[in-house]
C-alpha cells in the first residue's frame, strides 16, 4: 500500500486517495474539428507505460485537490508529486 | 494414558491436565501442548486423509508447514476449518476432528482413488470432468463430497475482532536466535522497535536446542533476552502474532491471537487483532524450513521431519516411536539421533546418502554407539496405516542411482531430513528476488526491493554463531542507515553444534520410470508426486509456474513451504537444466491462513457502512414508514396506515397527489452551489442546454453527459444571481457529480474562477405536490408564489413562519408543485408546520415508491434505472436539450458512427394488452411468434408500475428504434418465463399536454 505525498497535506496513506488515470490528456480545443479516430484516441486510448508514468490522483478523503504523481509502474516507486 | 509421553522434560505443565476430544475419542494432555503434540502423546497415528488419493496421513511436522494434520477445531459457532494441529495450542475441552475420510478415517471409500492412481495423474481433473458440460454439476457434487474439506459454522461468529494501526522504525519478524539478537541490538539504539513471533514463547529453534550461549543453555539466554526486551520502553513484543503479508512501502499486516488458546474464557477481549504496521525498515528472521526426502511411500503415518521429532521430544516430552530410523542427506538430522538417544531410545539407525565422513556430527553419534549406514538410501516404506519397516539400498555416489539389492529393516518411526530452505516468503512478497546458492543448495534472498534485510537462517546461515553474527551485523547496518548511533557493543559466547554439512539428494532414483514405483510424494498437501512432474513435462509443461498449476505443487496453505525446492530440483533434472534456471514461483500473502473475521474487524453489521438520515427522519420513523436504502441514505419507501399493503398505500398516496396534496422529503437530493465570475462559462461546458439563456430566477432541467456522450446525471439548475447557480443532482450521484465537476475544474480548466460547494446536508428539501399546494402556502402567508408572479420553472426567496426558504416551482409529478429548501436545522419544524396547515386538504406524506409511479406516469426517466451508462440523450428522448450553439462535455461523441445509428435502443412506453398485468422490470422484449433460436432481443423493460390514476399498468422500456414502433405489439418475457403481450406507446401516459401545472 502506497504512501503518497499530497502537495498540500504531505505524506498520507493510499486509502485517502482516489486514482484519476493518465495525466496530461488535454481536452481538444475544437472537438468538432477532429475525425472520429482522433476523438476516439482522446477518449479511449491510454498509455500502458512500463516505467515512470505521469498520473492524476485526488486527495479525496483529505483536501480534495487533484495533483500529479510520477510513479514507476514496475516497482511502484513514486518519483515525484506536484500541483497542477 | 499418554503412551508416548516421556517421564520428564519438555516445557509442559504436568500438573495442569487438559481434556480434549479427537474424532469423538476422549483424550488427555497437558497445558503447553499443541494439538499435534497432544495427539502424538496419545499415539494417534492417522489424523487425516490426503486430498486426491485419500491416503492415510499422520502428523509430519511441528510448525506452520504441516501438510497433513489440517483439522476442524472447536464446535458450534466457534468451529473453524483448516487449522494446522501443529499451530493449535491445546485448551481444556477442545474438540477436533479430521476433515477428510468417509465413512471413517480408517476406512475411506475413496481410497479407491489411490488404487486407481494411474488414472488420477496430473491434470486429471482438467481432462476428465470437462465434458459433457451439463454433467459438471454432478461431478462437482461428488468431487466436493470426496475432497471432504471442513465446514463453516452455521451461526454468527460470537467473537469480535479489532484493527490497530502502528508505526515503527524497525519491525523484526521472528523471535528465534537471529530475531532476538536483532532486537537486542535495536533496543539499545533507541529506535522504536516491534518484534513479532507466531508462538506463545520467543526462542524459535532454541526452544529445543542444547547449544549454549554465554555459558547457559540457549533457552535461558532466550528467557533473559525476552525479559529485557519486554522491559525496554522502545520495544513492543508481540507473541502469538504472525506477520502474514508484506506490501508496498513497508506496510505489513500482523495477526495477533488473543483468545484462540482458551476461547471459552473470552471476556472483553477481541479474539484476534489485525496490526497494520508501517515501518521504516524490516528485519526478516523467519528462519528456515526443513525439506523432506523423496522416495516411495514417503507419506506413510510415522514418517516425520527429523527436526520435528527433536522438537516433540524436547519441547513436549513426546516420543512418537521406539524403533527409529533416520534418513538424511545432511548433518542436522544427527542431532535428532542424539536427542533420541538422550530420551532413552536404544534402537536407532541413521541412513545417510553421503559417503562416510568425520564431521562433528558423525564423531558424536559414534561416541553414542548409534549405527550409521553411509552411501545408503531408503527406497520404500512398508505398512499402509503406519510405518512398519523400510527398504534400504546402497547408493552409487558416482551415478546418483541406487542398486536393487534391498535390505529390510523394522521400524515404527522414520525421521527424514533433506536439508534446509530459508523462509523467503515475506522477502519475496516485498518484491525481493532470490538466488540459487550452489554452495547451500537452496534459494537465498538477493536484491531487496524495499528497506529490509534477511538475517540468520532466513539468509542461509545455519550455524547458531553465524546466525547471531549475521543478525547483529545486518541490524547494526540497518540502524546506522536509519541514523541511529550504536553505542554499546553486544558480545556473546556460543557453544554450538554446527551440524550444517549437506549434500543434495533430490529424489531416490534407480534410473527406472518413476511410474514403476509406488508414489514418491513431493507435496503431501496436494498429493503431488514425482511421476506428476514427469507427466507434466511429457505433456509439454516446462515453466515452473505452469508445472505448479498443472500438478498443484505448492498450492493451498502450503504456499511453497515444504515441497517446492524438491519439486523444482526434480523439474530441473527432467528438463536437464540447472536448478538456478528454473526459478521460484510467486509467493503471495497470506503466509499462513488468516480468518475472515480479523480481516473484517469491526466493520460489520451496522458498522459496515455509514447510515445517513435526513433532518426529517424522526417524522418518518414515527409513521413507522419502511425505509429504502438509497446510497447510504435511509429514505421513506411508503407510509402505510395500519395493516395497509404497499399496493394500497402507494395507490392512496398517488391519488392524494393527483387529486389534492402530497408532501415528500427530498432532502437527499445532491445540492451544489456554484459561484464565481466564470460560473456561467463553466456550466456551459458541463450541461447540454444553453445555460446563458437562463434569466436570473429561472430554473431549468439539465443533463450532464460523460465525454463518451452517455447520460451521466440529471437535475434542476437554477440561476440565483448573475454569477451564482444552484444545482441538484440525483441522490446517488451527489458525491460523484461533485468530484467530477471538481476534476474538470482543477485538472482541465484551473484558470476559470469557479467555486463549488456541496450543500447536500446543509439544506433540506420538502416537496409540496398537488393541485392544492399553492393554497397551503397562501394559508401560511407565503409571498411571491401567486400564479401570476411565479411562473413554472422559476425560483423565489421567501419566508414561512419567519424561516428563510428558497422556493422552486418545479415538478417531478406533473402536478402543481413547490420544492422548498430550508436550513436543515429548521427542516423538521417546517415539515410539521406544512403538515398542520395541509390538514384541511388531507395532506399525505408519500415515499420513494409513489414518487417513482408519479414520474413514470409522466414519462420522466430516472438516471441509473432507465439509463445504464450506454444511453445517450437522443436515446432517452432528450435530443431537444442539446445545444447547437456551443461545445459541451460529450457533444463530439454524439456524432460518432455508433451514436447516430438509427437502430439504437430508444425510450418508449409499454402497455400490457390485457390491461391488468404489471410487466416485471428487466423483462426482455421479443417478437410475438419468434421461435427460432437465438431469438432476437429488441430491448428490455426499465420501469414498470400500476398507475392508480389511470387504473391500469404502465411501463417504460428501451427498444431498438422504439420511437418508430409506437403501436407495434411485442412479447415481454420475464426471467421466470412468463410471457406478457405488450404494445409500444408514447412514454408520457398522463396529461401529455402538461395542463395540470396551471391550476390556481
Ligand atoms: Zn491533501
Amino acid at each position: 500500500m502506497l504512501i503518497i505525498k499530497c502537495p498540500w497535506c504531505g505524506d498520507r496513506d493510499e486509502t485517502e486517495f482516489s486514482y484519476g488515470g493518465e495525466a496530461d490528456i488535454k481536452r481538444p480545443v475544437a472537438p468538432e474539428a477532429l475525425s472520429d479516430e482522433e476523438w476516439g484516441d482522446y477518449l479511449f486510448m491510454r498509455k500502458n507505460t512500463k516505467g515512470v508514468f505521469k498520473e492524476q490522483w485526488n486527495h479525496s478523503a483529505g483536501c480534495r485537490r487533484w495533483f500529479i504523481v510520477e510513479r514507476d509502474t514496475v516497482n511502484y516507486d513514486i518519483k515525484a508529486t506536484y500541483k497542477f | 494414558m499418554q503412551k508416548n509421553r516421556l517421564k520428564s522434560g519438555g516445557h509442559i505443565q504436568r500438573d495442569d491436565i487438559l481434556n480434549f476430544t479427537f474424532n469423538g475419542k476422549k483424550l488427555q494432555a497437558y497445558k503447553g501442548d499443541t494439538l499435534a503434540s497432544a495427539l502424538l502423546a496419545n499415539d494417534i497415528k492417522i489424523v487425516g486423509r490426503s486430498f486426491k488419493y485419500h491416503r492415510p496421513r499422520g502428523i509430519f511436522s511441528c510448525g506452520p508447514e504441516e501438510p497433513n494434520a489440517i483439522l476442524q477445531v472447536g464446535s458450534g459457532s466457534r468451529t473453524e476449518a483448516g487449522l494446522k494441529a501443529t499451530q493449535v495450542e491445546l485448551y481444556d475441552g477442545l474438540i477436533a476432528s479430521s476433515e477428510k475420510g468417509w465413512p471413517s478415517l480408517h476406512f475411506d471409500v475413496a481410497i479407491i482413488n489411490d488404487w486407481l492412481s494411474k488414472m488420477f495423474g496430473a491434470g486429471f481433473y482438467y481432462k476428465t470432468f470437462m465434458y459433457p458440460a451439463k454433467f459438471w454439476k454432478l461431478y462437482e457434487y461428488f468431487l466436493r463430497k470426496m475432497a471432504g474439506f471442513g465446514y463453516a459454522p452455521d451461526e454468527n461468529d460470537p467473537d469480535y475482532y479489532s484493527h490497530h494501526n502502528e508505526h515503527c522504525d524497525l519491525l523484526i519478524v521472528g523471535a528465534g536466535p537471529a530475531g532476538i539478537m536483532s532486537a537486542l541490538v535495536a533496543s539499545q539504539s533507541g529506535a522504536n522497535v516491534i518484534i513479532v513471533d507466531e508462538k506463545e514463547k520467543f526462542g524459535g529453534k532454541l526452544l529445543y536446542s542444547d547449544e549454549k550461549i554465554d555459558n547457559t543453555v540457549a533457552i535461558e539466554w532466550v528467557e533473559r533476552a525476552q525479559a529485557e526486551l519486554e522491559k525496554a520502553p522502545n520495544v513492543k513484543c508481540l507473541k502469538r502474532s504472525t506477520a502474514f503479508g508484506y506490501y508496498d512501502y513497508n506496510f505489513l499486516t500482523v495477526c495477533e491471537r488473543y483468545t484462540d488458546h482458551s476461547p471459552e474464557t473470552t471476556v472483553n477481549s477481541p479474539r484476534q487483532k489485525l496490526w497494520r504496521i508501517r515501518t521504516q525498515s524490516v528485519v526478516l528472521a523467519q528462519g528456515a524450513f526443513e525439506r523432506p526426502l523423496v522416495f516411495s511411500n514417503n507419506d506413510r503415518p510415522g514418517v516425520m521431519l527429523a527436526s520435528a521429532v527433536s522438537e516433540y521430544i524436547k519441547r513436549f516430552a513426546v516420543l512418537p516411536g521406539r524403533n527409529i530410523a533416520i534418513f538424511t542427506n545432511n548433518d542436522s538430522a544427527y542431532q535428532t539421533a542424539i536427542d533420541l538417544k538422550n530420551a532413552g531410545v536404544d534402537s536407532i539407525i541413521i541412513i545417510d546418502s553421503r559417503p562416510e565422513n568425520s564431521s562433528a556430527a558423525t564423531i558424536k553419534t559414534n561416541e553414542l554407539n548409534i549405527e550409521v549406514k553411509f552411501c545408503s538410501v531408503v527406497t520404500n516404506v512398508q505398512g499402509s496405516n503406519k510405518v512398519e519397516g523400510i527398504e534400504i539400498a546402497k547408493l552409487n555416489s558416482e551415478t546418483g542411482l541406487h542398486d536393487n539389492e534391498l535390505i529390510y529393516r523394522d521400524c515404527d518411526l522414520l525421521a527424514i531430513s533433506g536439508g534446509w530452505s530459508p523462509a523467503v516468503h515475506l522477502h519475496s512478497q516485498s518484491g525481493g528476488r532470490n538466488a540459487w546458492s550452489e554452495k547451500l543448495h537452496c534459494f537465498i534472498p538477493k536484491n531487496t526491493h524495499q528497506k529490509n534485510t534477511s538475517v540468520g537462517s532466513s539468509n542461509g546461515f545455519w550455524g547458531l554463531k553465524d546466525c547471531l553474527e549475521d543478525a547483529k551485523k545486518r541490524t547494526s547496518e540497518m540502524l546506522t542507515d536509519l541514523g541511529y548511533e550504536l553505542s554499546e557493543k553486544i558480545s556473546f559466547d556460543v557453544e554450538e553444534n554446527n551440524y550444517v554439512s549437506m549434500s543434495p539428494l533430490w529424489r531416490v532414483n534407480d534410473g527406472k520410470d518413476p511410474e514403476s514405483h509406488p508414489k514418491q510424494f513431493i507435496d503431501y498437501q496436494n498429493d503431488t508426486s514425482v511421476s506428476d512432474i514427469f507427466q507434466a513435462v511429457r505433456e509439454g509443461y516446462k515453466n515452473i509456474e505452469h508445472v505448479k498449476r498443472y500438478t498443484a505443487l505448492g498450492f493451498g496453505t502450503d504456499q511453497g513451504k515444504l515441497g517446492n525446492i524438491n519439486g523444482m530440483a526434480i523439474l530441473a533434472e527432467v528438463l536437464n537444466k540447472p536448478i538456478a534456471d528454473i526459478g521460484t514461483t510467486t509467493f503471495r500473502p497470506a503466509y499462513t491462513p488468516v480468518s475472515f473475521g480479523v480481516c473484517a474487524g469491526q466493520e460489520i453489521g451496522e458498522f459496515f457502512d455509514p447510515i445517513r438520515k435526513t433532518a426529517i427522519h424522526d417524522f418518518h420513523e414515527n409513521q413507522t414508514s419502511p425505509f429504502e436504502l438509497v446510497g447510504q441514505w435511509l429514505r421513506p419507501w411508503y407510509f402505510p396506515t395500519q395493516n395497509e399493503t404497499i399496493e394500497n398505500a402507494v395507490k392512496r398516496e398517488c391519488l392524494a397527489v393527483r387529486n389534492s396534496l402530497g408532501i415528500m422529503d427530498a432532502s437527499t437530493l445532491g445540492k451544489i452551489d456554484i459561484q464565481g465570475k466564470d460560473a456561467l462559462n463553466f456550466l456551459e461546458r458541463i450541461y447540454t442546454h444553453d445555460v446563458s439563456k437562463m434569466a436570473i430566477g429561472q430554473c431549468a432541467y439539465g443533463i450532464m453527459l460523460g465525454e463518451d456522450g452517455m447520460i451521466k446525471d440529471d437535475g434542476v439548475m437554477t440561476r440565483m444571481a448573475e454569477n451564482h447557480f444552484y444545482l441538484t443532482t440525483t441522490t446517488g450521484g451527489a458525491a460523484s457529480v461533485m468530484s467530477w465537476l471538481e476534476q474538470w475544474h482543477q485538472t482541465e480548466w484551473p484558470d476559470l474562477d469557479v467555486y463549488l460547494t456541496s450543500l447536500t446536508e446543509q439544506l433540506s428539501t420538502i416537496v409540496l405536490a398537488g393541485p392544492n399546494s399553492r393554497k397551503v402556502l397562501k394559508k401560511l402567508m407565503v409571498t411571491g408564489i401567486d400564479k401570476e408572479s411565479m411562473k413554472f420553472m422559476t425560483f423565489v426567496k421567501s419566508k414561512i413562519d419567519d424561516i428563510d426558504v428558497d422556493i422552486f416551482r418545479v415538478s417531478f409529478s406533473g402536478e402543481l408543485a413547490f420544492e422548498i429548501n430550508v436550513d436543515s436545522n429548521y427542516a423538521l419544524h417546517l415539515w410539521n408546520i406544512l403538515i398542520e396547515a395541509g390538514k384541511e386538504y388531507e395532506i399525505t406524506p408519500y415515499g420513494t415508491e409513489t414518487m417513482h409511479v408519479l414520474r413514470a406516469e409522466k414519462g420522466f426517466i430516472i438516471v441509473g434505472q432507465d439509463t445504464d451508462g450506454s444511453i445517450n440523450p437522443e436515446d432517452a428522448g432528450l435530443g431537444w436539450m442539446l445545444s447547437r450553439k456551443k461545445d459541451f462535455i460529450g457533444k463530439r461523441s454524439l456524432l460518432r458512427e455508433d451514436s447516430i445509428r438509427n437502430d439504437r435502443k430508444q425510450l418508449v412506453g409499454l402497455l400490457s394488452l390485457d390491461g391488468k398485468t404489471v410487466i416485471p422490470e428487466g423483462a426482455q422484449i421479443i417478437r410475438k411468434g419468434a421461435h427460432k433460436k437465438p431469438i432476437p432481443m429488441y430491448g428490455h423493460v426499465s420501469s414498470s408500475y400500476y398507475s392508480p390514476v389511470l387504473g391500469h399498468p404502465i411501463a417504460m422500456a428501451m427498444i431498438e428504434s422504439g420511437r418508430d414502433r409506437h403501436g407495434e405489439e411485442f412479447l415481454a418475457v420475464a426471467s421466470c418465463g412468463t410471457e406478457i403481450e405488450v404494445k409500444v406507446v408514447n412514454p408520457v401516459f398522463y396529461d401529455p399536454s402538461g395542463e395540470r401545472q396551471n391550476v390556481e
